[in-house]
C-alpha cells in the first residue's frame, strides 16, 4: 500500500513536534525515519498509525489515495511494533499473536482452526516454533520483539510500522534482527516504516532514509544518497562522524589553513561561489590521510593525540598546532604499514571536502 | 562462622531486623494466638461442638461471612470505579478526593457507625427518603454490608492504585491497533493485568469486614437471630465472663477467614506467577 503524508502539523501545546511535514512512501517500501530525540519521527510514525491525530484539516494522511487522518487506529489496518515490546504479559506467545484475530467481530472471525494455523505460520516465520505456550517473561528481548512483529504481522497489514523496535535490545541482537527483518520484508513485502535514531540501522536496513530534524525533513533518499551527497549540514553532521574545519571557498574548492581541497558541488547545482567569510569546511574521517612527510601535495601540520586500533580501521586523533582536533579513519594495512605512534608529528592531507550554501542562498 | 554469616548478605543488619521481626511476632501475634487456642483446647468436644453449633452463633456466622463477602465484593466494585477515575483522569480536585478515600482509615470505627446510623435510621437524612420505598438500611442486614463497604473501600482503592498506575500504555494502543475496541481492550488486557490487585483489595477489605466490630454494632441493632454479627456475640460471652466460649467462637472465626484469605491468596499467586514466567 502506498501512503501519502501532506502538510501534517503536530503541537503538544505550545511544542512543535511537526511542522508542514509531507512525505511519499510507495507500495512495498522499507523506509526509515531517522533522526535524533525530539525530531518529531515517533510522533509521524503515531500519526501515520492513528495513535495521535494530526492538527488541522490541511493535515492529511492518505493510504493508497484514500484519506485516513479521522479513522481510529483499529480500522486503519496497520501492524504498530513499540520498543518495549508491549506485549500482554498475562497471554501467552500464542495468545498474544492470536490476539488480532480473536478480537475481530464474529462475522470477519476466522475459524479456531484457520487461527491457529495462521499463528503456527507466524511462529514458524519468527523461529520460535515451540514457544507457544511460553509467557512473554519467558523470553529475551530479542524473541519478545520478533513475537511483537508477529502479532502485528497477524492481522495482514496494510503497512507495518516500527517505533524504535531494537532500540532496548544489545548490539549483537539489534545485528542480527535487523538482517532478518531486513530478509523478512523481501519475503512478505509489506509497506514498512522503521523509526530510530541509530544512523547505522537507518542506512543498513532501509530503500529510502527520512532524515528529521526540529520537527521537519532534512533529505529523503536511498541510503548512499543520504550518506555520500548530504543536503544540509545537519545531514553531514548527523549521518556518520566528521571533521568541521573553519575556511573558505575559492574557484569551488576550499581552502583550509592554506591547503586547498576539491569540495563538489550537489548533482545539478553549480559550483560553489566564492565565500571569503567564515565557513565550515565538512570532511569525513574516511576521506583523510596522514603521511609522515609533506610529499608535494599541501597538507595540515598535526599530532596524533589518540590511537584506537580496534576494530576494521583505526581511529586516528590528531591536534594542529592551533589545536583544533581532527579524526582520521585509517585503513588497518596502512595504519601497520605507517607505525604511527602517540606523539608524532604527521601531515593530514584531504581527498575531499564538503561545504555548504549558506542557508539565505537556497 | 563469621565469615559465613557475612558471606549471607552485603546489607548489614540482618541478625537485629530478623530478631526484632520475631519478637514482634511473637509478642503481638503468635503468643495471643496460642493463648488462644490453647483456651479452647480445655474445653471437651462435646461441649465445643455445642457452643459453636448453637443457633444463634450459626445465624451469626452467616450474617457475619454473607454480609462481608458481599461488601468486599461491593468494595471491589465501587473501589475499582474510584481507583481508575484517580489514576486515569486529571480533573480540579482529584487530590481532595483522593485525600478523602483515606477517611475510614482515620476516623475511630465506632464514629463511623454511629454516623452512619444517623443517616440510615427512619428519621435519618437518607433512611427518610428509604423507607416509603420498603428499604430498611439501619437495624438490617443492608446496613451491616454498607458499614462494611464503607470500612473496606479504602483497602480496595490503595491497592489498586499503583497497579492501574503501572498499567502499560503501549499495551492498550497494541491492542487498540489489533483492531480491538475499547470494550474488549478493557476485558482483555486491562482487567486480567489488575486482576492480582483486585484480589488482594478484596481479600483485605474481606478480612477486614470479619472482624469490623465497632462501626457495625450501632447500625446492627443486635437482634439475635437476625442482625447479630459473631464479633458481637464473642463480646457478649467475655461481658458474661464465659471465656471459654468466647475463645471457641474466636477460634471458629479465625480458622474460617483463614481459610478463605488461604483461598484467595493461593489464585492470586497462580495469576500472579504468570507474569513473573515461572511454570
Amino acid at each position: 500500500m502506498s501512503i501519502e503524508i501532506k502538510n501534517v502539523s503536530k503541537t503538544f501545546g505550545s511544542y512543535k513536534a511537526l511542522d508542514n511535514v509531507s512525505l511519499t512512501i510507495a507500495d512495498g517500501e522499507l523506509v526509515t525515519l531517522l533522526g535524533p530525540s525530539g525530531s518529531g519521527k515517533t510522533t509521524l510514525l503515531r500519526i501515520i498509525a492513528g495513535l495521535e491525530s494530526p492538527d488541522g484539516d490541511e493535515s492529511k494522511v492518505l493510504f493508497d489515495g484514500e484519506n485516513v487522518a479521522q479513522q481510529s487506529v483499529g480500522s486503519r489496518q496497520v501492524g504498530f511494533v513499540f520498543q518495549h515490546y508491549a506485549l500482554f504479559k498475562h497471554m501467552t506467545v500464542f495468545e498474544n499473536i492470536a490476539f488480532g484475530l480473536r478480537v475481530r467481530p464474529r462475522s470477519q472471525r476466522p475459524s479456531r482452526e484457520k487461527i491457529a494455523a495462521k499463528v503456527n505460520e507466524l511462529l514458524k516465520l519468527i523461529h520460535l516454533e515451540n514457544f507457544g505456550a511460553r509467557y512473554p517473561a519467558q523470553l529475551s528481548g530479542g524473541q519478545r520483539q520478533r513475537v511483537a512483529l508477529a502479532r502485528a504481522l497477524a492481522i495482514e497489514p496494510r503497512v507495518l510500522l516500527l517505533d524504535e523496535p531494537f532500540g532496548a535490545l544489545d548490539a549483537k541482537v539489534r545485528q542480527g534482527l535487523r538482517d532478518w527483518l531486513r530478509r523478512l520484508h523481501e519475503e512478505i513485502h509489506v509497506t514498512t516504516i522503521l523509526v530510530t535514531h541509530d544512523q547505522e540501522e537507518a542506512l543498513e536496513v532501509a530503500d529510502r532514509v527520512v532524515v528529521m530534524n526540529q520537527a521537519r525533513i532534512e533529505q529523503v533518499g536511498p541510503p548512499a544518497e543520504v550518506f555520500h551527497h548530504p543536503k544540509t549540514e545537519f545531514v553531514m553532521d548527523f549521518l556518520g562522524q566528521v571533521n568541521v574545519f573553519r575556511g573558505r571557498v575559492e574557484q569551488g574548492q576550499a581552502v583550509v589553513g592554506g591547503v586547498r581541497i576539491d569540495a563538489p558541488a550537489m548533482v545539478g547545482a553549480p559550483a560553489h561561489a566564492d565565500r571569503t567569510g567564515d565557513t565550515k569546511v565538512y570532511v569525513r574521517p574516511h576521506d583523510l590521510q596522514i603521511a609522515r612527510h609533506m610529499n608535494g601535495a599541501p597538507a595540515l601540520a598535526a599530532t596524533i593525540t589518540r590511537i584506537n586500533p580496534a576494530g576494521a580501521v583505526a581511529k586516528v586523533a590528531l591536534a594542529t598546532a592551533e589545536g583544533e582536533a581532527i579524526q582520521v579513519d585509517v585503513p588497518f594495512e596502512k595504519f601497520r604499514e605507517l607505525g604511527l605512534e602517540k606523539g608524532e608529528q604527521v601531515y593530514v592531507a584531504a581527498k575531499q571536502a564538503r561545504v555548504f550554501a549558506p542557508e539565505y542562498e537556497i | 562462622m563469621a565469615f559465613k554469616l557475612k558471606s549471607r548478605s552485603v546489607l548489614p543488619g540482618f541478625g537485629l531486623t530478623l530478631g526484632l521481626t520475631l519478637t514482634y511476632l511473637s509478642l503481638v501475634v503468635l503468643i495471643p494466638l496460642a493463648a488462644l487456642f490453647l483456651k479452647t483446647a480445655t474445653i471437651p468436644w462435646d461441649r465445643l461442638w455445642l457452643m459453636i453449633s448453637e443457633p444463634r452463633v450459626v445465624a451469626s456466622y452467616k450474617l457475619t461471612f454473607g454480609a462481608s463477602l458481599v461488601a468486599a465484593a461491593v468494595s471491589a466494585l465501587l473501589g475499582f470505579i474510584i481507583a481508575w477515575t484517580l489514576v486515569r483522569y486529571r480533573f480540579p480536585g482529584r487530590r481532595i478526593i483522593d485525600a478523602i478515600i483515606d477517611m475510614p482509615f482515620a476516623l475511630p470505627t465506632a464514629v463511623s457507625g454511629i454516623a452512619l446510623t444517623a443517616l440510615l435510621s427512619k428519621n435519618g437524612w437518607i433512611g427518610r427518603y428509604l423507607e416509603p420505598l420498603g428499604i430498611k438500611a439501619a437495624f438490617s442486614p443492608l446496613g451491616i454490608t454498607i458499614a462494611l463497604v464503607f470500612i473496606g473501600l479504602p483497602f480496595v482503592v490503595r491497592t489498586l492504585q499503583p497497579a492501574l498506575e503501572e498499567l502499560d500504555g503501549e499495551a492498550e494502543e497494541a491492542a487498540a491497533s489489533l483492531g480491538a475496541s475499547r470494550f474488549t481492550t478493557f476485558v482483555r488486557v486491562i482487567f486480567p493485568s489488575i486482576l492480582p490487585a483486585l484480589l488482594t483489595g478484596f481479600a483485605l477489605a474481606f478480612a477486614r469486614a470479619i472482624g469490623e466490630y465497632g462501626s457495625v454494632v450501632f447500625i446492627a441493632g443486635n437482634m439475635p437471630m437476625k442482625t447479630e454479627i459473631t464479633s458481637l456475640l464473642i463480646v457478649t460471652k467475655l461481658e458474661q465472663f464465659d471465656i471459654a466460649a468466647a475463645s471457641a467462637l474466636a477460634v471458629v472465626m479465625l480458622l474460617a477467614s483463614f481459610a478463605v484469605l488461604l483461598a484467595i491468596n493461593v489464585l492470586q499467586w497462580r495469576i500472579a506467577k504468570r507474569y513473573r514466567g515461572v511454570m
